[in-house]
């Protein structure tokens, strides 16, 4: 559950007033225009920027800054993909909030690095460097290490983006698996078209809330109108912001 | 072809060799995976004058104000562009270059008041030939803070130096990191001192991970490999220097960048020549 959700980039507010109540299973689909703060609120569900205000809960517990249940999965340019990581060691590193500084790499561990990679059917691929595989393979690649983290809720930022229309159709089919399967999916997404097929719910935004609930009751043309009419920068300055 | 394992000073150089290269080399992963090979270029320059600051302000050259002078200057450039960087629009690089040039000048001026020339280049070019057992014992020990600091925190540094963000919401302190990587950088600097000089180091802490990088894409590898190229090149680079009779300091970069280009020509996945064949 997200509460009152609030972010600050300095005197500019990236964010405002944003509540949801989800639970598991469901694949969530964050939508509004460019600069309405998507990436931001997975960011700040993920603890990567600081909230200014509101709480978040996971399972009746208030998330504080970050959560080993949640992982996220940044967009594809924010990924260093030349850094010499094979798709095993990348797998590996989900179980870093594990294993901390000081524990042993141990079987448990190299099992749960296995059934991810069984999961994802990238096992063939385990001693790729993450730069030699397909867009679909890298989006796979780094769900593998989100399940590995034996993360619950999937925080994924543009996930379909720069993907070819097999491997979108393969992508959406694997979330809807992993959904099944008990997991949360919250994913920023610019595609109006698809989004009732491959969401089952929705938060439109555009700086603030402007709806929350299945996807084909919010994304109705007129809310859609309504929401990418304003752009985002004419309401992004705060109230303490100097003039 | 054997005579100078039997020389004191040549065992003492080849065991300097072994120790700084081996750290150097193993610590030459993090500069490449962090693409800071420049910056580490600018800091081991910046030794220079610090050196040159601390002969001026003692009076005298010895191993101790060497040291600390190189590390003062160091830290003061590194972090000095850390903090313009964060408290201004000034970027970390542009800082940097201001800062490192700024006391290179001052290090070139105040050369003219030290006097003796001589031992001022030994520390600029470095003679790894002329280690005393008190430099063995502290490339030994420094050598030994760097591997255990990298071991010891290897995995929050790596998630740092890959993903910045999602270590950061793994709950691992990245500012912290950033910081470790940068003393040991600085430490490592300061090793090499005594074997290629503050001019040549960038050599010995870029090239052997550089290598590596085009050789494999398992990071363990890069480390370790990197490690041991950096050892097993000194040691070569001083068999050759004593038998071609050339300065120790450069041979050891001069083999350290031959290995890069062979690499870079020959890598059967990632080099020059494999890539015009494959296309």
């Amino acid at each position: 559950m997200i509460r009152n959700v609030e972010v600050s980039y300095g005197s500019v507010a990236a964010l405002k007033d944003i509540s949801m109540a989800t639970s598991c299973g469901n694949r969530v689909a964050l939508v509004g225009p460019n600069g309405a703060g998507k990436s931001t609120l997975l960011k700040a569900i993920a603890g990567l920027v600081p909230r200014q205000g509101g709480s978040i809960q996971w399972r009746g517990t208030a998330v504080k800054k970050w959560s080993r249940e949640f992982a996220y999965l940044p967009q594809r340019e924010e990924v260093d993909w030349d850094f010499p990581i094979t798709v095993s060691g990348l797998v590996e590193m989900g179980r870093y909030p594990h294993l901390g500084l000081w524990k042993r790499y141990a079987d448990k561990d190299h099992q749960a690095v296995e059934k991810a990679l069984q999961t994802l059917g990238i096992t063939d691929l385990r001693d790729r460097q993450i730069c030699e595989l397909s867009g679909g393979q890298q989006q796979r690649a780094f769900l593998a290490r989100a399940l590995a983290q034996e993360a619950h809720v999937l925080l994924l930022d543009e996930p379909f983006t720069g993907l070819d229309r097999n491997a979108s159709e393969s992508l959406a089919h694997l979330l809807t698996e992993l959904s099944e399967e008990g997991r949360l999916i919250l994913a920023s997404h610019h595609d109006l078209e698809s989004a009732p097929q491959l969401f089952n719910e929705c938060l439109l935004l555009n700086l603030t809330q402007r709806d929350f609930g299945p996807t084909a009751k919010v994304l109705t043309d007129s809310a859609i109108e309504k929401a990418f009419a304003q752009a985002p920068l004419q309401a992004s300055t705060t109230e303490t912001s100097n003039p | 072809m054997f005579a100078p394992f039997q020389d004191p000073f040549f065992q003492r150089a080849l065991l300097a060799g072994l120790l700084i290269g081996f750290t150097n080399g193993f610590f030459s992963g993090f500069v490449v995976l962090r693409r800071t090979a420049l910056s580490v270029s600018a800091l081991s320059h910046t030794m220079l004058p610090g050196i040159a600051l601390g002969i001026l302000i003692t009076g005298a050259l010895t191993q101790a104000n060497a040291f600390i002078g190189a590390l003062t200057a160091a830290l003061f450039v590194g972090l000095g562009s850390v903090v313009v960087s964060r408290t201004s629009r000034i970027d970390q690089g542009t800082a940097l270059a201001i800062l490192y040039t700024t006391a290179f000048a001052l290090g070139v001026a105040a050369l003219k008041y030290l006097g003796n020339y001589g031992d001022l280049q030994h520390w600029l070019f470095g003679d790894i030939r002329l280690v005393s057992s008190n430099d063995l014992w502290l490339a030994f020990a420094i050598g030994s803070v760097i591997l255990l600091g990298s071991c010891v925190f290897f995995r929050p540094l790596l998630l740092t130096l890959f993903e910045s963000s999602v270590a950061s919401a793994q709950g691992v302190p990245v500012r912290a990191m950033n910081y470790l990587l940068f003393l040991m950088l600085i430490l490592a600097l300061v090793t090499s001192l005594q074997a290629v000089g503050c001019v040549l180091s960038v050599g010995l802490l870029v090239a052997p991970g550089a290598t590596m990088s085009l050789l494999t894409n398992r990071t363990p590898v890069l480390f370790w490999g990197g490690g041991i190229l950096g050892a097993f090149g000194s040691v070569l680079a001083l068999l050759c220097a004593y038998w071609i009779d050339i300065p120790a300091g450069p041979a050891i970069v001069i083999v350290l960048g031959t290995a890069f280009l062979l690499a870079f020509l020959l890598s059967p996945k990632y080099g020059l020549l494999s890539g015009i064949r494959r296309s």
